[in-house]
């Protein structure tokens, strides 16, 4: 296979692999949010904030993989 | 129709060298923002009245609010690290949000048929993020060493057991990996926020990056948020005595 062909594959797995546990991660995290702003929507902003940070954080985990596939392809 | 094609790249561009340093397209864009922050500090400091004006008020409620967050975190401590944390706030979320300022990675120069653009923005530079990180994880070691004397050492290097030795080296190691999360956290999400910028415009350059644009502006602050709320975590963990 001509190198081309194996960096193209290896960007898209890197990033199809790498954005699954992120993805599940973020899932769970608004579920949870929204399960405690259900139960007490008081609390709504101090929940909502917590949440986005958190979402930052696992997100992060995300674009590692991203910088990765985004380093095979332009270099 | 052959479309021209979009240009990325990975690293910064040189521009010019000034003294045999190479000066890239990123510093001259983070230098303008340094320029614009510094006179903005000067012009308030300067009008400081005790009724304030709309500057004034804009910065107090700036200041103020980033303060009462970061006691949460930091509690009594707050006063020493706190002009650091948000020195490191205001220039991050500035230079975030410069690179989406028209203009910035579209005004360029031509050179041997390839374009390069005249500014980028500061933080989708690896080394700028890396700078960052370094120095504030070498304060972080600085401050825990200043409040905990000799005993701060002793996270690294215990040699009481080959347990805690170990763990020793495991902790050296985690230091360094903060460094680099921290700098491919911050230089992903901005160099990946410019790619996706870039794409869209060149898919539908009406109306359709307008939304993203508010993305972008938001995940600049947030980055700067993390960053900042990070820094001061690793602060009071290094500033408090480990409890086993």
């Amino acid at each position: 296979m001509p190198d081309e062909g194996l960096k193209a594959i290896a960007t898209a797995i890197s990033i199809a692999v790498g954005v699954v546990g992120p993805g599940i991660g973020i899932g769970l995290l608004a579920a949870k949010g929204l399960e405690a702003i259900g139960r007490n929507p008081e609390a709504e902003s101090k929940i909502r904030t917590n949440m986005i940070l958190a979402i930052a954080f696992t997100e992060a985990l995300a674009i590692y993989a991203l910088v990765i596939a985004l380093i095979l392809k332009f270099t | 129709m052959k479309m021209p094609p979009i240009h990325i790249s990975l690293k910064a561009e040189n521009i010019f060298y000034l003294l045999g340093i190479p000066v890239s397209n990123s510093m001259i864009t983070t230098w303008l923002v340094m320029v614009f922050l510094i006179s903005l500090s000067l012009i308030t400091y300067t009008r400081l009245s005790l009724i304030p004006g709309y500057l004034q008020i804009a910065l107090e409620l700036l200041v103020g609010g980033l303060y009462s967050l970061f006691k949460e975190i930091l509690e009594e401590k707050i006063d020493k690290f706190f002009p650091f944390i948000i020195t490191l706030f205001i220039f991050i979320i500035f230079v975030n949000w410069s690179g989406i300022l028209p203009g910035i990675g579209t005004i360029g120069v031509t050179e041997h048929k390839e374009f390069i653009p005249l500014f980028r923005a500061g933080t989708a530079d690896l080394n700028m993020t890396l700078a960052l990180a370094t120095l504030t994880i070498f304060y972080v070691q600085y401050a825990g060493l200043q409040s905990l004397g000799i005993v701060y050492l002793k996270k690294f290097f215990d040699i009481t057991n080959p347990l805690n030795f170990i763990i020793g080296i495991l902790e050296l190691i985690s230091e360094i990996s903060r460094i680099i999360s921290f700098t491919f956290r911050l230089f992903g999400n901005i160099f990946a926020g410019e790619v996706l910028l870039t794409v869209i415009a060149f898919l539908m350059p009406v109306l359709a990056p307008i939304p993203f644009l508010g993305l972008e502006l938001f995940v600049g602050f947030i980055q700067a948020l993390v960053f900042s709320m990070l820094a001061a975590v690793f602060f009071a963990l290094a500033v408090t005595h480990a409890e086993y």
